[in-house]
């Protein structure tokens, strides 16, 4: 990937939006986020171009909104950056890397990436999102990575096949989930190390991939090089990066991210009056339905010349039949135009034709539906978390 | 474009022979980088700010705490909590109510 300066990309990102479109504050170094404390400083990390930083150390970047206009696929030094823990390898040689395979498994394997490229490669377009993106946006407020809508990206995913690996291995019997863990480490020994878990017939899945090319180039090194985990339709938590060590489990895996973090209600829909207590809890998974407007930032002064409104629609993995835009803040609604369909993994793009009037001002509300027939509410459930947030974004504009 | 990329790369790259599909072989070799630690985030000044950046410091920037709502004592006082049963944090037990205090003054409301 190109390096490109921040002036140049904001500048970019001002001509794809029309004048006028881009809020005053992103050409300073910090933007202010929608929500209290969300002011961001906007620094480039190693291998990435400035991102808005939530936090320094361990390193999580959100991507500016205004990049998601540029196309269907995020560049890779754009993509946003979400580590758990601060002991994170600042130096990784992928010809040195391993990836242990053991635990109910008839041949405990260390593969190596070269042992990878004798596998069948596989590729899969797939969104990934951090299960608290949005998270700023709760309301009531909650504790957490305070994210806008940014922590989320669209990638081309290239490598092999988790259960070309597994079946080298071989799966006893007993074998009921399997755990990946990756080279990122806690600061303290006593600070729980991050392993995520899945049951043994989603691990088993096609599309299930130990990727190491990312948009047809390595990873970058803080989105997991040389390999990570790739899990389309859930939500990023499952994505394990610099993939090092697989185990596979006769249990259901106990360990505090599995057990305690990354869970949501086991209610109808997954939501909770806030500061209830007491309620069952399952471990989050699949994405929800979401869609955006891309060309037109929430309080915008828009051009007259602006001729459609553009976004970008997505789901867990059935793929989007359908975008409906209102321009009278939910109202009426009616269909957008469909992109290329990249894969039901995939963002997909669309567009609805805009005439606005001078000095008119609206509300664009945007709304998807899903192939399975889900689409998003128009309010916003509330849990603990802040995760699985799809309610319909709205945008209040005004014509200049 | 992203076809174009692809393409460049699947060039200069060994065809793995299954049809149709350009292959791209996984990386080889080194990356290293140097992260910016904490990019001059320090945490405000005040009563107890020696307590907090001794325990909190140990894991995290004091973004983690600069970005959070303006949470109440309470929510404070669960959050140091957390940090010490969930993340096994070593805060010593008359070291809690110092920190508990500086984050509500500080980043919080009563």
């Amino acid at each position: 990937m190109r390096e490109i300066g921040r002036r140049r990309f904001l500048a970019a990102a001002a001509g794809a939006l029309g004048a006028g479109a881009l809020p005053l504050a992103a050409l300073a170094d910090s933007v202010q986020l929608p929500f209290a404390n969300g002011d961001r400083q906007l620094l480039a990390f190693p291998q990435k171009r400035p991102l808005l930083v939530l936090t320094p150390r361990p390193p999580q970047l959100e991507t500016p909104f205004a990049l998601f206009d540029q196309g269907v696929y995020t560049p890779n030094d754009a993509f946003f950056v979400r580590w758990h823990l601060s002991n994170i390898p600042q130096h990784v040689d992928a010809t040195a890397h391993r990836i242990a395979v053991t635990g109910e498994v008839n041949r405990p394997l260390n593969v190596s990436l070269n042992d990878l490229a004798g596998l069948p490669q596989h590729e899969v377009t797939a969104v990934n999102q951090c299960s608290g993106n949005g998270r700023g946006l709760s309301s009531p407020r909650v504790a957490g990575g305070q994210w806008d809508n940014g922590a989320m990206g669209n990638a081309i995913w290239t490598g092999v096949r988790l259960r070309d690996v597994l079946e080298r291995a071989g799966l006893k019997s007993t074998a009921k989930q399997v755990q990946f863990d990756g080279l990122e480490g806690p600061a303290l020994p006593t600070t729980p190390d991050f392993r995520k878990s899945l049951d043994v017939d989603k691990a088993l899945g096609d599309d299930i991939l130990i990727a190491y090319a990312m948009n047809g180039a390595p990873l970058p090194l803080l989105n997991g090089y040389p390999v990570r985990l790739v899990v389309p339709g859930w939500y990023s938590t499952y994505w394990v990066k610099m993939l090092s060590a697989i185990t596979v489990l006769d249990h259901v895996d106990d360990n505090f991210w599995m057990k305690t973090a990354y869970r949501i209600p086991d209610t109808p829909d997954n939501s909770v009056v806030p500061g209830a207590t007491g309620f069952p809890t399952v471990p989050i998974s699949r994405m929800r339905v979401r869609s955006f407007v891309t060309n037109v930032a929430d309080g915008a002064k828009i051009d007259r010349n602006v001729q459609e409104l553009r976004g970008i629609a997505f789901d867990g993995g059935s793929g989007i039949k359908r975008v409906e835009v209102s321009l009278d803040g939910g109202t009426t609604w009616r269909d957008a135009a469909l992109g290329t369909d990249a894969g039901k993994y995939s963002f997909r793009r669309w567009s609805s034709p805009l005439r606005p009037a001078p000095g008119a001002t609206f509300t664009i509300a945007v709304r998807a539906t899903a192939n399975d027939g889900a689409t998003q509410p128009v309010t916003q459930g509330w849990n603990p978390s802040g995760y699985l947030r799809n309610a319909i974004e709205t945008y209040k504009v005004m014509v200049g | 474009m992203k076809r174009a990329v692809i393409a460049g790369i699947a060039a200069t790259l060994l065809c793995a022979g299954f049809a149709g599909a350009a292959t791209i072989a996984p990386p080889k070799g080194p990356v290293s980088i140097s992260l910016p630690g904490d990019a001059g985030m320090t945490f405000k000044p005040g009563p107890g700010l020696a307590a907090v950046q001794a325990n909190c410091l140990t894991c995290h920037s004091s973004a983690y705490v600069s970005t959070q709502p303006v949470l109440t004592r309470a929510q404070w006082t669960g959050e140091v909590a957390k940090m010490r049963t969930a993340y096994g944090a070593p805060i010593a037990d008359d070291q809690v109510p110092v920190i508990v205090e500086y984050l509500t003054t500080q980043y919080g409301k009563p």
